[in-house]
């Protein structure tokens, strides 16, 4: 009886054993939360160069300051306020930012202020000590070497609870890359923290590493990485762009390459650094003329004439005209009641001439005949989806595939579009603006300059890309596979004529370098306002090294503003330098201020 | 078959027990070295350290057990009362003369060491009552005998209560144990069981109600159970009557009729059913008791009439008795209240400490949770976390199994006594190890409240380690004893 009563005893104790032991892991869990203490490590972020080797972005030490809200207690608030230097509404706030944070807890550090710079920090150190539950931590925080390129290069900032909960890499207070290539190569540059698992007491003491650091790892440091960019050209492309709004863009041809990239208005990248970063943010988020917001990449526009060239090569390879056919001008196209104005020339015209002089007429004969052209299509749709599909080929329509963050589509119309719009009825006169870039079409400046380069490469082209190397990495296979339009080779000499034309003879004379054999194409893009003031070209026409876009917003006609900043552009990349009359040139332009009274109302 | 070995009481006594005692000396010495080993220790061995005395502890242990073999064990019969009252002083003086260590006043200093008197005062309490039960004619069918018994017991219990040792205090309620095997009735330990079993069940589930009624689920599990362990006494103190299956079918319409009607009709608290049959089954066996003039009725009517109202009163003794950190304590350990940093800390902790073992535990000196200090008096009470911890689900089942083993054995022992005193001693013995193991270990794994008692060979210590040592080794010197002497 004794005896079984024991051996019922001893069964229950080991079937109890049996359950916390072997079939519940929730008190490994619990005893690896009491014990383990995870002390990670960061890594430090990846430098950022130009095309020349001249560093851009680097890491430099900075603190935050943490608190543990269960030590804090009885802080003398004003004295601690005057300590680091912060008004007491600023404490208040920072410390209801902290109660209202998701993983909220009172007995772990929370991050009080974050980046403070190594000097600020230097003169709150010894005071900090005086106050208990404050403590700090080193970390690094960005600087930038140069108050250009702020769009390309972007910013980094703490993640919020979004990325947090997308990549389970973050914990609260990490930086992250927040616009630019800091967010489009965060993977690269942020490195891999590592982490130090460490043997916690039961007052929080560190005894120790577990399994003599068995389970450790190391921190990898983020890459370098090298931009396309040339710093004098950017430098250059954002003076020239003052007072104005617009962009820049130069793709060196054969590569891909974006050697500079301006979109005006812009900022300082440093503004976005430190302790006034979320003052600047707001700052730049409320003016009006968006200077956060990358134009190059994300304004969409009317192509305006740029986009003639597309026409010419389309029509050549669909066999809608030949490199002699001419079509009349009478001041522009006259049919069926549909005027379209152009400027006086001789008529009637062959395509090159008509390049040259940026025909409207020649361009919606063009169009009109390829989209009603019966034999070849069997209807207006059917028709237009081959233009459609030639312009996509091109690049447009769709995004490019640029490393940076947030590239805009542009639009292509395509049959669907005018049978949703105009009902079955339309056919090539209803929509024939869109041949000289107008209408429903829009594109980016970058999708203009990748024109050039295809122009110039004679039927091919890279995706443009920012970063030219990655340290000990691999570019995206994106940017090193060639990508062709279905346009026949033996037709882009054409283009390329009438762009050079332009430039000799033409709409594009003030792009006329002595000895850069400039091609080039004008555009000036109907709107609301002003006319945006466009430039399409690359040099030398043999070999080319450069293919630039210009687009200013209601800088009138293409010749205005377009022609001369492309021209600058073009100088200074492949001279290296300006000369003289250029320098004043640019320092007139420079000095130009436009008003958009469209903005700024 | 002549015995090589002769009659040396050293090599005589029982080898399986002996084996034992050694396995669990020196698992126990590598679970104090696991539960005293602060990271980046070297020397094991050093006197100052737990584990280096721990081992000075085990050999002094090993030499009190020789000599103990190698006294006559009819010196332990003649000293038992004397030694028993000389502990008796011992406890008593102790609180005015004691150190306060925590609160408790137990500790003797002697110089080098601190002794704990009551370790020792089991020994002798074993020995008294062994002694007292084989006095010529006494039986504990005689009130004044078991009246006797239960004073020897009680008496130094009282006297370590007064120390602040209630663990210590506690392990006096073993000898009751033994007391059912010398003849104590088996039904007042039931009732002893059944009164605990009520206690719990009203506290755990007294605040869920069952579904579709107004009924407290632990008033109804209690109330069912008066019920039906009532009848149970009736089956089996008054067999072949028609008592027990009358009144189980009665009362089982009378319940199902309420539950139906609580159900479909007006939903009320069916507990008044099933307290109405208790009155019933009280009125229906007091009537037959004096009717029939047999003594058994009143007795199983008034555990049933005791048990109801004992139900009653604990909630109120629970609610207004005790002192309100006794009260979280109970509520915590029945799991009726959370309490993970105050009362529930030492629980919780200790259960992450054995849990995060798994099968095969982290290996010797590996325990982070021991190790780290997150288990409190993890080399005393909570040693058996660090066997939990570090040899897993596989060492703390060997360890209970070689109590088990322990006990069985110690059990055919004290059977084959051809003495009274040998018998009862040997009661009184394995009774004490089965409470400590069922009370520490028990503890540990969070089925028992928390008291403090040490697990025996285990937990650090000398004078738990003496008295175990004491208690097991005079034993085996009676065995040998009666074995020897049944040769001649």
């Amino acid at each position: 009886m004794i005896g079984g009563v024991v051996a019922l005893i001893i069964f229950i104790y080991i079937a109890r054993l049996f359950s916390l032991q072997v079939m519940s892991d929730d008190y490994k869990a619990s005893a690896e939360s009491n014990a383990l203490y995870k002390e990670i490590i960061y890594p430090s972020r990846g430098q950022i160069l130009d095309r020349n080797g001249e560093l851009l972005v680097y890491n430099e030490p900075s603190y935050n300051i943490t608190v543990v809200m269960q030590e804090q207690v009885g802080v003398d608030t004003a004295e601690f306020c005057k300590a680091v230097g912060i008004t007491p509404e600023v404490y208040l706030e920072k410390m209801a930012e902290i109660k209202n944070k998701r993983n909220y807890s009172r007995y772990t550090p929370q991050l009080f202020m974050t980046q403070i710079p190594a000097e600020e920090f230097a003169i709150m150190r010894e005071k900090l000590s005086r106050f208990k539950g404050f403590s700090f931590e080193k970390r690094s925080s960005r600087r930038y070497a140069t108050a250009h390129a702020a769009h390309i290069l972007g910013d980094v900032g703490e993640v919020n609870e979004k990325e947090i909960e997308n990549d389970e890499y973050y914990r609260n207070g990490d930086i992250i890359g927040k616009l630019g290539v800091e967010r489009s190569y965060e993977k690269q540059l942020r490195g891999q923290k590592g982490v130090r698992i460490l043997l916690r007491d039961v007052r929080g003491r560190i005894k120790g590493r577990f399994e003599e650091g068995k389970y450790d790892t190391q921190a990898i440091p983020g890459k370098d990485i090298t931009l396309t960019i040339d710093m004098k050209l950017q430098v250059l492309a954002e003076r020239l762009l003052e007072g104005k709004v617009g962009s820049i863009v130069a793709i060196e041809p054969n590569t891909g390459e974006v050697l500079c990239m301006a979109s005006s208005p812009t900022y300082d990248p440093n503004m976005l650094v430190g302790r006034d970063r979320g003052k600047n943010h707001k700052l730049l988020k409320q003016n009006k003329r968006k200077p956060m917001l990358n134009r190059a990449v994300m304004g969409t526009y009317p192509p305006g004439s740029t986009f003639k060239i597309t026409q010419s090569l389309i029509g050549l390879q669909e066999g809608i005209i030949t490199p002699q056919t001419q079509f009349p001008c009478s001041g522009g196209f006259n049919y069926k009641g549909l005027h379209v104005g152009c400027h006086g020339h001789a008529s009637p015209i062959a395509l090159v001439p008509a390049i040259a002089t940026s025909c409207n007429a020649y361009f919606c004969w063009n169009l009109y005949r390829m989209f009603d052209n019966r034999t070849k299509y069997k209807s207006v749709q059917e028709g237009m989806t081959r233009w459609k599909d030639h312009l996509v080929a091109m690049g447009y329509g769709y995004k490019l595939g640029i490393d940076l963050p947030s590239e805009a589509r542009g639009m292509i119309p395509n049959a669907d579009y005018y049978d949703k719009y105009l009902g079955k009825n339309w056919n090539g006169l209803t929509v024939v603006s869109i041949s000289i870039g107008q209408g429903e079409v829009t594109a980016t400046p970058l999708q203009i300059a990748n024109l050039g380069a295809m122009v110039a490469n004679r039927g091919y082209f890279y995706t443009p890309h920012v970063v030219k190397e990655i340290q000990g990495g691999q570019l995206d296979s994106l940017y090193t596979t060639k990508r062709k339009p279905m346009i026949d080779e033996k037709w882009y000499p054409y283009a390329v004529d009438g762009m050079r034309s332009a430039v000799t003879g033409g709409t594009c004379r003030g792009a006329n370098i002595p000895g850069l054999d400039v091609c080039g194409k004008t555009g000036t893009a109907q709107n609301r306002g002003q006319d945006h003031s466009i430039f399409m070209g690359f040099a030398p026409k043999e070999n080319p090294k450069i293919a630039v876009s210009v687009y200013v917003e209601n800088g009138g006609f293409g010749a205005t503003f377009g022609v001369p900043i492309g021209a600058l552009i073009i100088e200074q990349y492949l001279n290296g330098e300006l000369s003289d009359g250029s320098k004043a040139k640019a320092n007139s332009i420079q000095a130009r201020k436009i008003s958009y009274p469209l903005y700024d109302k | 078959m002549t015995n090589k070995l002769g009659t040396n009481p050293v090599f005589r006594a029982d080898w399986v027990v002996i084996l034992i005692y050694i396995c669990m000396l020196v698992f126990g010495w590598l679970s104090i070295c696991g539960a005293s080993y602060e990271i980046g220790q070297t020397d094991l061995l050093s006197w100052d350290t737990r584990t280096g005395k721990q081992l000075v502890w085990m050999v002094c242990a090993s030499i009190l057990a020789l000599f103990l073999l190698l006294l006559d064990d009819r010196y332990f019969e003649i000293v038992a009362k004397a030694l028993y009252w000389f502990f008796i002083i011992l406890l008593f003086i102790t609180p005015f003369i004691a150190k306060d260590i925590k609160g408790s006043k137990s500790w003797l200093s002697l110089g080098v060491v601190n002794l704990q008197p009551a370790e020792f005062a089991k020994c002798a309490t074993a020995l008294a009552v062994a002694k007292l039960f084989s006095t010529y004619g006494f039986t504990m069918a005689h009130r004044k005998d078991m009246i006797k018994a239960i004073g020897t017991i009680m008496l130094p219990l009282v006297l370590i209560v007064m120390q602040k040792e209630t663990g210590s205090a506690l392990v006096f309620f073993a000898f009751f144990l033994m007391l059912y095997r010398e003849g104590l009735s088996g039904s007042l330990l039931f009732t002893a069981v059944a009164m605990v079993f009520y206690f719990v069940v009203s506290i755990r589930f007294g605040s869920d109600v069952m579904p579709s009624t107004l009924t407290s689920v632990g008033e109804f599990v209690a109330l069912l159970s008066i019920w039906l362990f009532s009848l149970g006494m009736i089956r089996v103190y008054l067999p072949r009557t028609p008592h027990a299956l009358r009144l189980l079918l009665w009362g089982g319409a009378i319940l199902f009729l309420s539950m139906l009607f609580s159900h479909f009709v007006v939903p009320f608290d069916v507990s008044w059913a099933l307290l109405g049959i208790s009155i019933f089954v009280v009125g229906y066996l007091l009537w037959h008791a004096i009717e029939l003039r047999i003594a058994k009725y009143l007795y199983i009517s008034l555990f049933t009439l005791g048990s109801t109202l004992f139900l009653y009163s604990t909630d109120y003794a629970l609610n207004n008795i005790l002192q309100p950190h006794q009260q979280t304590r109970i509520r915590v350990l029945l799991g009726v209240e959370e309490n993970n940093s105050g009362a529930g800390y030492n629980v919780n902790q200790s259960l992450i400490a054995i849990g995060s073992g798994g099968l095969t535990g982290k290996g010797f000196l590996e325990g982070t949770q021991t190790k780290l200090k997150y288990v409190p008096e993890q080399d005393t009470d909570f040693i058996f976390c660090t066997v939990g911890e570090e040899e897993g689900f596989v060492g703390s089942t060997i360890v209970l199994l070689l109590f088990f083993t322990l006990i069985c054995r110690l059990i055919y022992l004290a059977e084959r006594q051809s003495t009274t005193f040998g018998r009862v001693y040997g009661y009184c013995v394995l009774s004490i190890f089965f409470f400590h193991v069922l009370v520490n270990v028990g503890m540990v794994i969070g089925l028992m409240p928390v008291i403090g008692i040490p697990l025996p060979f285990f937990s650090y210590g000398g004078s738990s380690l003496w008295g175990f040592t004491l208690l097991l080794f005079i034993f085996l010197r009676i065995d040998v004893g009666n074995k020897l002497r049944e040769r001649f």
